[in-house]
C-alpha cells in the first residue's frame, strides 16, 4: 500500500517512541520484547481507530509532545491522562475522534499515570524489524531509525479510507483503568523468594515503595524498606531469562520491576507482577508510590481470562453496532 | 550436585516457567538446557511463544489463554523423560580476529601486570583455546564463554566505564565476551574485533550462537582497518 504522510512532528516531548505488542521469539538472541509496556491502553486505541490489536502507536511519556496532522485522519488517545488537547481544546481519551489537515495535539501535563498512547487509523508505518514495528532504544533498531521522536520528524502512515463510522465510538467508561499515584501491583512470589528471609517477604508485601527517577523502559527502581536476604544465599544468582514485571532485588535490597528492554538478569527476583496489573507498573512515574500484594497463578489467569472477555465483548459490540 | 537428577520448575509470574537444569556453571547442565531447548522447539506446542536457554535454566515463555500451566508442565516434564543423549547438533566453530592492546584494548596492560605476565602472554594465551558459547544475553548478540585459563581469570573492573566501544573484546572473572553494540560495561577490556556480531536486519541476527566456539586471533592495526572497510 502507499504511504502517506500523517504527522509533522512540532516537539517530541520527554519521550516518544513507537511501539507495537513487541518482538517475541529472538531472547536467546539477546533481544529483549521492547514494545508498549501497558498493552492494555494500546490494543484499546487500536481497537477504537478499526485496527487490528498490535498496529503500532505512539507510547508518549509524561508531557510536551506537539504533532500537527498533515491529513484527514481518525486517532484516539488511551492510557495515561496527560492533558491531551486539540487546537487549545481538552480532547476525550479513550474515545475515535477525527482530525483535519492543520489540526495540532498537544499533550499539555500529566493528570495521572505515566505513559499514553496515540493510535491512529491504519498505524504507524515504519519498517518491521524481526517482525515488530516496536522501538528497542538500547538496540538503536525497531520503530523510527531506533530512536525517540525527533522535532522535525514526519510519521507516515498507509494511504487507505479513514473509518469515518468510528468517529465518536468510545470505550465503556466502567472499563477504562484508573491510574493512581498510590498503586497496588499483585504478584505472584518467585522464582526466587526462597532466597529471602520470612520477614524480608513481609517487608516486601507491606510496604509502600517510592519510584525513584530511575524509572524508564527498562525498569523502576523503588525507594523504600530494603528487603531482607537469607544470610546463606548470595546477592546474585547465574544469569537467567526475564520477562517484564519479574522484580529483582540487588544487593542494597531495594526492588527493581523490570520492564520491557531487558532479557536476561542476574540478580535474585523475589516476585512477578501478573500480566493484567503490568499497565498500573508501566504507568507509575517518579514520585509514586507502589504496594505489592501476592496472589496465585489461578487468580492471576482468571483475571487474564476475565480481562480479555472485556476487550472480546467491546470488540463485538463495534462490529455489531 | 551439578545437575539435578529432575528439572525444577519455577513460576517467573503467569506467562513465564523457569525450569532449572543444576546449580552451577558447567557445559554438562548447559548442554541439558540446550537438548532441552531444541526439543521443544521440535515439539512446537501451541501456546509456547518463545524459551530463552541460559547458563542452567530454560525460561519458557507462554500464553496462559491458550494453553494452560498444569498442561504444560505435563507436555515439558513428557519431553523431559524422553531427552535423548545421543543426537546434537555439533558445535559450529567461529575464529574471531582480535586487534589487541593499545585504545583497542585499554585494560591489557592492567590485566598483565594484575597477573605479573607480559601483554603478550595474556594475548597468546586468551588465544590459546576455543571458547564455549554459555550463553547469549545482556545485549543483542553479547556471547558468556569460558573458561580462560586460570592464568587469565581477572576480576571485574571496580568502577564500571559508562561507555565500551562496539565490538570490545573483554574478560571478568573466569569468562570472556564481546560488546556487539556500544554500551556501559564492567569487564577488562584485552582488544577489539572488526567482525559484527549483531545485524537486526539479517536472519538469525547474531553471529554466535549458544553452545557454538569461539576461537580468537590477533590481528595487526592495518588487517582491522582492511577488515573494517
Amino acid at each position: 500500500m502507499e504511504r502517506v504522510e500523517a504527522f509533522e512532528v512540532l516537539e517530541p516531548g520527554v519521550l516518544t517512541t513507537v511501539q507495537d505488542l513487541g518482538r517475541y521469539g529472538f531472547g536467546r538472541f539477546g533481544v529483549p520484547p521492547s514494545g508498549a509496556l501497558d498493552t492494555f491502553s494500546l490494543r484499546v486505541g487500536n481497537l477504537l481507530v478499526g485496527n487490528q490489536e498490535d498496529e503500532a502507536s505512539l507510547e508518549i511519556t509524561l508531557t510536551g509532545l506537539k504533532l500537527k496532522a498533515l491529513r484527514e485522519l481518525v486517532i484516539a488517545i488511551t492510557g495515561a491522562d496527560l492533558f491531551p488537547m486539540l487546537n487549545g481544546e481538552a480532547l476525550e481519551m479513550w474515545r475515535a475522534h477525527l482530525l483535519v489537515e492543520g489540526d495540532v495535539i498537544t499533550f499539555k501535563r500529566v493528570r495521572s499515570g505515566c505513559r499514553a498512547y496515540l493510535c491512529l487509523s491504519g498505524g504507524f508505518d515504519v519498517p518491521r524489524t524481526m517482525g515488530s514495528r516496536s522501538t528497542y532504544l538500547k538496540g538503536r533498531f525497531g520503530g523510527l531509525e531506533g530512536r525517540a521522536l525527533q522535532r522535525g520528524d514526519v510519521l507516515s502512515t498507509v494511504d487507505q479510507p479513514q473509518p469515518l463510522d468510528r468517529i465518536g465510538l468510545r470505550f465503556p467508561c466502567d472499563w477504562i483503568p484508573s491510574f493512581e499515584k498510590e498503586a497496588i501491583v499483585r504478584v505472584i512470589p518467585g522464582p526466587q523468594d526462597h532466597h529471602f528471609t520470612e520477614k524480608g517477604f513481609r517487608t516486601f508485601s507491606s510496604s509502600t515503595y517510592q519510584v525513584t527517577p530511575q524509572c524508564d523502559r527498562m525498569g523502576i527502581r523503588l525507594e523504600g524498606p530494603g528487603i531482607e536476604r537469607r544470610p546463606d544465599v548470595e546477592e546474585s544468582i547465574i544469569s537467567e531469562g526475564l520477562v517484564s514485571g519479574a522484580i529483582q532485588v540487588p544487593g542494597d535490597g531495594k526492588p527493581i520491576i523490570i520492564l520491557s528492554e531487558l532479557v536476561t538478569g542476574g540478580y535474585t527476583k523475589i516476585a512477578t507482577v501478573i500480566s493484567t496489573d503490568l499497565m498500573k507498573a508501566a504507568q507509575l512515574k517518579p514520585g509514586d508510590r507502589v504496594r505489592f500484594e501476592t496472589t496465585s497463578i489461578e487468580e492471576a489467569h482468571r483475571l487474564l481470562k476475565e480481562q480479555e472477555g472485556r476487550l472480546k465483548g467491546f470488540k463485538e459490540s463495534i462490529e455489531h453496532r | 550436585m551439578v545437575l539435578y537428577p529432575k528439572i525444577q520448575f519455577y513460576l517467573m509470574g503467569d506467562r513465564a516457567l523457569l525450569l532449572e537444569f543444576g546449580d552451577e556453571i558447567s557445559s554438562e547442565v548447559n548442554e541439558r538446557v540446550r537438548r532441552m531447548a531444541l526439543a521443544v522447539e521440535a515439539a512446537s506446542i501451541e501456546g509456547i511463544v518463545e524459551t530463552i536457554p541460559t547458563y542452567r535454566s530454560l525460561l519458557v515463555l507462554y500464553n496462559p489463554l491458550i494453553l494452560s500451566i498444569e498442561e504444560m508442565k505435563k507436555g515439558l516434564e513428557k519431553i523431559e523423560e524422553g531427552l535423548q543423549e545421543g543426537l546434537f547438533p555439533e558445535p559450529r566453530l567461529t575464529r574471531v580476529p582480535v586487534l589487541y592492546g593499545g585504545p583497542y584494548g585499554p585494560d591489557l596492560e592492567g590485566v598483565a601486570r594484575y597477573h605479573q605476565i607480559s601483554p603478550e602472554e595474556v594475548i597468546r594465551l586468551h588465544c590459546s583455546k576455543p571458547y564455549f558459547i554459555y550463553m547469549i544475553g545482556f545485549m543483542p548478540g553479547f556471547p558468556y564463554m569460558g573458561e580462560l585459563p586460570q592464568e587469565l581469570v581477572t576480576p571485574r573492573l571496580k568502577t564500571p566505564r559508562l561507555s565500551v566501544p562496539a565490538g570490545s573484546v573483554a574478560i571478568a572473572q573466569r569468562q570472556t565476551g564481546i560488546y556487539p553494540m556500544e554500551s556501559p560495561g564492567g569487564w577488562q577490556i584485552l582488544g577489539r574485533t572488526p567482525v559484527k556480531l549483531f545485524d537486526p536486519e539479517k536472519d538469525p541476527p547474531a553471529l554466535l550462537h549458544t553452545g557454538d566456539l569461539v576461537q580468537f586471533y590477533p590481528i595487526s592495526e592495518k588487517e582491522f582497518k582492511e577488515w573494517s572497510e
